[in-house]
């Protein structure tokens, strides 16, 4: 075991994920959540085309591999004449994921919402785009944190694959001292190893965040 | 109109003004005037044309059957279950549900009949998220936008009116079955509506409690509030009201002050009705 070599590697891969992984993850999340709450009220919608076209995205996402997705936009469209630089078209890729998947999370979650809430928004006044905001979205927000930290982490770890799109993020440095050192073993591990300390930390943040919403829900 | 806080005794079964009677005056004119309601879901057919009338300041009370089409009623006053035909003239202002509207005009002719009433559900509805207070102020701070200062002062005198000043930032699951709908009540007072639709509001409280929230609403009815009530509480129809309607079969049978209905009905449906209502094990 080369612990000097564990211990020189440990500031790139940080770097890495510091530079590359987390913020990668966090663009790609919020961007991704606007886009689902979107696909998700589309979805519903009573227009029929509306909702056609958000089935059609979700059926697209869901049935195809992230991996080819990410490949067709950044390999794919420059023959189209689009060429994207590596780090938008991985927040592309990866928010359009995060719409697909989430969309179905919060769709869920705005229909475990009794029908009695929207009658009660209706009946002191508010319209449909006002109960959903004041009255439904945050009942749902509870109901959807589990799922959707779920597709963070799962999102977290899936920017892995942005490195064979050549953006500069932790298993890339691991890739690079890797391949120079040919400790593969060692190196692998310890990407391993920061990824996993990661996701513990998010592990702890969904915590307090289900306790935080929790707070009106009556305890058994 | 302003509402005065007042201090009360916060014993729910005290009598004094404090409630604030809505504005409407009165008058032999009625307040709202409902001609030939139909709604069907499907191939049932629920209302099969309803007419009534709610006077002003008076007390109109809903009774039948389950299935009777009594609740649908209720909710075609404030569109939430919009019927397919029908006409409502409410304070000089017409409603034509058989109309053919664009999304907006007929959301426009929605918010006329929401804006006028307040609504108190069976199962109280009250926003959990939202502790006791926001769920009081949350129409007339986000809808009416008044000001946020004046509807607390407002929600809390009402809060104070009803015994539960003390549970203004608790929330609803902290809340026993009687205060919650003590809140939804209050909730839809906040609202200064002309008119209070009341859904069973007794039927899933616990039989000890009923008398608190029954209390609530004959004091309301003594302050000159008008309601429309639905309920299988006969004692409370036979005091407090000042009309019952007795439906079945989707259709008005026979309505009545409450001595003509209860006590000398003429249809042989509402008499059976009232029989099996008054002895059960017969």
């Amino acid at each position: 075991m080369d612990w000097q070599l564990a211990w020189d590697s440990l500031g790139p891969i940080v770097r890495g994920a510091i530079l590359g992984t987390i913020p990668l993850s966090l663009i790609s999340f919020a961007l991704g959540l606007v886009l689902a709450l979107g696909i998700a009220l589309a979805r519903m919608s009573s227009i029929r085309a509306l909702s056609a076209a958000a089935r059609f995205v979700i059926s697209v996402v869901r049935g195809t591999p992230l991996l080819v997705q990410l490949f067709v936009i950044f390999y794919g469209l420059p023959s189209l004449g689009a060429t994207i630089p590596p780090w938008p078209s991985a927040v592309i890729a990866f928010s359009i994921n995060v719409g697909g998947y989430g969309a179905e999370i919060i769709r869920a979650a705005i229909l475990s919402v009794p029908a009695g809430q929207w009658e009660a928004g209706y009946t002191v006044g508010m319209s449909r785009a006002t109960t959903l905001r004041r009255i439904i979205l945050p009942q749902a927000a509870r109901v959807s944190v589990p799922p959707l930290s779920n597709t963070f982490i799962s999102l977290l770890k899936d920017t892995s694959l942005a490195s064979l799109i050549l953006v500069t993020e932790l298993f890339r440095e691991a890739q690079k001292i890797a391949a120079f050192s040919q400790e593969f073993m060692l190196l692998y591990i310890e990407a391993a190893l920061v990824y996993w300390v990661i996701c513990l930390g998010l592990s702890a943040l969904q915590n307090l965040l289900e306790k935080r919403l929790d707070r009106y829900v009556a305890r058994a | 109109m302003s509402h005065e806080p007042e201090s009360s005794s916060p014993a729910p079964g005290a009598s004094s003004s404090g409630f604030g009677v809505p504005p409407i005056g009165s008058g032999a004119d009625p307040l709202l005037r409902a001609t030939g309601l139909r709604t069907s879901f499907g191939s049932l057919d629920v209302l099969k044309g309803v007419d009534l009338e709610v006077r002003r300041g008076k007390v109109l009370v809903l009774i039948g059957p389950s299935g009777s089409g009594k609740t649908t009623v209720l909710r075609a006053l404030n569109a939430l279950t919009p019927p397919q035909a029908g006409v409502i003239d409410l304070d000089g202002e017409r409603i034509d549900f058989a109309a053919k509207l664009s999304k907006r005009e007929t959301a426009a002719q929605r918010a006329v009949l929401r804006d006028a009433s307040g609504m108190v559900f069976q199962h109280y509805n009250l926003f959990p998220h939202k502790t006791v207070l926001e769920n009081v102020i949350e129409g007339p701070v986000i809808v009416q936008k008044r000001p946020r200062d004046e509807a607390i002062a407002t929600a809390t005198a009402l809060l104070e009116r009803v015994g539960l000043a003390s549970k203004r930032d608790a929330y609803p699951f902290e809340l026993s079955g009687g205060q919650q709908q003590r809140v939804g009540i209050v909730r839809a007072l906040a609202l200064r509506p002309k008119l209070l639709l009341f859904d069973e509001p007794t039927s899933a409280l616990d039989p000890e409690i009923v008398g608190d929230v029954l209390t609530i609403m004959s004091e309301l009815a003594h302050e000159g509030w008008t309601m429309v009530v639905v309920t299988h509480e006969l004692a409370f129809a036979r005091e407090v009201a000042d009309e019952v309607a007795f439906l079945d079969g989707g259709v008005v049978v026979e309505r009545g002050t409450p001595a003509e209905v209860f006590t000398n009905p003429q249809e042989p449906r509402t008499r059976e009705f009232l029989d099996r209502l008054l002895r059960p094990l017969e």
